[in-house]
């Protein structure tokens, strides 16, 4: 057996080989960067069990792998028509091939003039002091190795930069899709910055074209401007071969609002972190969550929120559906400062069992040092409810079709918290697909 | 249509239906009365086929089949409809996309074509003016939220989609104040035909005054103690139970 010791080996000989391959641009803000990245990432080594943070998710099956991380973008001739079917008819697509940009699949038609949507690569060449004002800056990765782990491998991903007033009524549609055919792994790495009183709709949708072993551990950061309004919704449905780590940060300026919804279907082992700073007053911050997972598949949710200031409030709704030998985390912080005072949050977290063997470890962690606030958490486990499967049967409904309606109103009640109609829709079906597999198995 | 034949059942063990015998004709109106833990909603819920009720002696035939190894929905499809005295709320499933569910397998069952969506919204609408229920109840999650009332008349609203041949409404007087009983007991009268029954399980007599049963059965201790006509709701309501528990106990020491 490896130790993840030596695997962070394996990782520094991956950095240095991408570092030769740079050749003159192995310097530079970036650069510097990435090395101070690096030599965390060998400090902190990737965590185990022993990490309170990852007390229930055992991601030793992935340290175990020599992913290697792609040199160039391998395009290898895709069109459109070998990805159409992860689109959903926005006009704003930004396509990504094994964590790079891919400028002919992508297409921006939607884009207001002013607004800024491309690749972080050709950012950090046009606009380079915007880029680093913000990169890293609230992705910390001092504590926080997969942070550390892309930063060390910054290469590309998403620029989104929208001026004050600005509305987007077109969402941005980012799609990760890995294709190569040996274990690899990607850090794609999204910025998205957002003016006051600005709109946006962004979906992240991270897929395989195969079944390959595979290791995405994406980084976002959002910044929300001063009275805008964001919506974030993330879509993974990679194969169940792949692991996926991924991280968002989001900071919130006075009276924004922000709302992520977080749909994870695939992956063999998956942990999405959600870290929302409330960092003016008047902020709304809403967090909604669902999972569905069989067979063998881990899926780790992992939510922090900082009422860092007063009159904010947030809501949080973190949903899993587990069947299988499925096996759920939901760990949920919220965090209400000295100086928060009327804070208003809100916590919720349910389960539905639809195996014995499946299981969920769920916890709420609610540190609060104001006094005038109102936070509330709760959270229930069950089975399917036995007399509404008995009231659907008995107007005529027969036993799978009333457990199958019941069960997807369970998700549909996530779904529905989606404004991205044709993402929405097509939840509608995944979600379906995905739960009739479960059954089938 | 329906025969109950000494039917014994339980739950955990505790006796609950002690004989229960009854035969019910198409075109018949039968109310079960009786007082409170009497095994009234026991029946109901037997009969459309609740399997937390273990039967342990006797049987039921309903249009000359054993009823008790049809599974619920094969029940329903059959024509058997339960009116339940505390209706499930279905977070999630709006009522029309329920029923249309419903409906669809009822139909699918008897070689029926599906009610595509025109069609059944023009049922619907048309079935909603029998209860005189608000349309926004169509559209909302089956049950949530409903005041006790509009639970109620959408009970009797899926019953008038469904078109059952026998209808059991478990105390479906209960929650619902005078104007909105009459409304409900109109439509259930709107609904009984010649080649269908109703059993109306109730505590008070006061539905029977606008649901008129054909045959009155006293339920007591698990046992009907007593059957006779629309009278014998009369004499309940104003003497009580309490005569018919002594004189059937001395009938039981005779015998």
């Amino acid at each position: 057996m490896i130790s993840t010791g030596e695997k962070t080996v394996w990782y520094q000989s991956q950095f240095e080989m991408i570092e030769k391959s740079l050749n003159g641009e192995a310097s530079g803000n970036l650069h510097t960067l990435r090395k101070v990245a690096m030599d965390r990432f060998n400090e902190l080594g990737f965590p185990t069990t022993r990490d309170e943070e990852w007390r229930f998710t055992n991601i030793s099956p992935l340290t175990k792998i020599s992913f290697e991380s792609p040199l160039a973008s391998r395009q290898d001739g895709m069109t459109w028509e070998d990805i159409e079917r992860f689109a959903f008819g926005t006009e704003n697509n930004l396509v990504f091939i094994n964590g790079r940009f891919a400028s002919g699949l992508s297409k921006s038609e939607g884009i207001p003039q002013g607004v800024i949507a491309g690749s972080l690569a050709t950012a950090l060449k046009l606009n380079p002091e915007l880029v680093h004002r913000h990169l890293g800056r609230s992705a910390k990765f001092e504590d926080n190795a997969f942070v550390a782990l892309n930063t060390a491998f910054i290469q590309d991903g998403a620029f989104i930069s929208i001026p004050d007033e600005q509305s987007v009524n077109d969402p941005i549609y980012l799609l990760f899709i890995t294709t190569a055919p040996g274990p690899t792994f990607v850090s794609p790495r999204n910025l998205i910055l957002t003016g006051r009183k600005s709109r946006l709709s962004i979906v992240e949708r991270y897929a395989s074209l195969a079944e390959h072993q595979t290791l995405t551990n994406a980084v976002t950061e959002i910044v929300a401007g001063e009275g805008a309004q964001i919506e974030h919704d993330k879509l993974q449905d990679e194969s169940l071969s792949a692991f996926h780590v991924a991280s968002l940060f989001v900071t919130q300026q006075r009276s924004s609002t922000f709302t992520s919804n977080s749909v994870t279907l695939g992956g063999a082992i998956v942990r999405n972190n959600v870290s929302a700073v409330l960092d003016g007053e008047g902020c709304e911050c809403t967090l909604n969550g669902l999972s569905v997972a069989t067979g063998t598949q881990l899926i780790d949710n992992h939510t922090l929120i900082d009422h860092a200031r007063p009159h904010c409030a947030s809501h949080e709704l973190y949903k899993a559906i587990l069947d299988g030998k499925a096996k759920g985390v939901f760990n949920g912080k919220i965090f209400v400062r000295k100086d928060a005072q009327k804070t208003d949050a809100k916590q919720t977290n349910k389960t539905l069992l639809l195996a014995d063997d499946a299981t969920i470890d769920t916890k709420p962690q609610l540190e609060i040092f104001a006094d005038d606030v109102k936070c509330t958490h709760g959270a229930t486990v069950g089975q399917l409810d036995d007399e509404q499967v008995f009231y659907l049967r008995s107007r005529g409904i027969g036993e799978m079709m009333a457990r199958d309606i019941l069960t997807f109103a369970f998700a549909g009640d996530i779904v529905e918290r989606v404004h991205v109609e044709g993402l929405k829709h097509q939840l509608e079906s995944l979600v379906h697909r995905k739960l009739d597999e479960g059954r089938n198995h | 249509m329906l025969e109950i034949r000494n039917l014994h059942a339980g739950i955990n063990g505790n006796k609950i239906l002690k004989g229960v015998s009854l035969k019910v004709n198409a075109g018949e109106v039968h109310a079960i009365m009786g007082p409170n833990g009497s095994g009234k909603s026991t029946l109901a819920q037997v009969l459309a086929g609740r399997d937390t009720y273990k039967i342990t002696v006797g049987e039921v035939l309903y249009q000359g089949r054993n009823l008790m190894e049809m599974p619920p929905e094969e029940r329903a499809r059959e024509g058997v409809f339960l009116a339940f005295q505390y209706p499930v709320e279905i977070p999630g499933v709006s009522n029309t996309y329920f029923l249309k569910a419903a409906l669809n397998a009822i139909r699918k069952h008897k070689g029926l074509e599906e009610l595509d969506a025109v069609e059944f919204l023009q049922l619907v609408r048309n079935r909603m003016k029998l209860v005189e229920m608000d349309e926004t109840l169509l559209h909302r999650p089956v049950n949530e939220g409903f005041s006790g009332g509009e639970k109620k008349r959408n009970e009797i609203f899926h019953m008038a989609v469904l078109e059952p041949k026998l209808a059991i409404l478990d105390e479906t007087d209960s929650g619902l104040d005078i104007d909105a009983l009459r409304i409900v007991a109109d439509g259930v009268n709107k609904l009984c035909r010649k080649d269908n029954a109703i059993v109306v399980v109730t505590h008070y007599q006061r539905l029977l005054n606008y649901i008129v049963p054909d045959f009155v059965h006293v339920l007591i201790d698990g046992r009907i103690a007593k059957s006779g006509g629309k009278d014998l709701a009369l004499d309940l309501e104003e003497k009580g139970y309490d005569w018919i528990k002594v004189e059937y106990e001395k009938t039981a020491e005779l015998a």
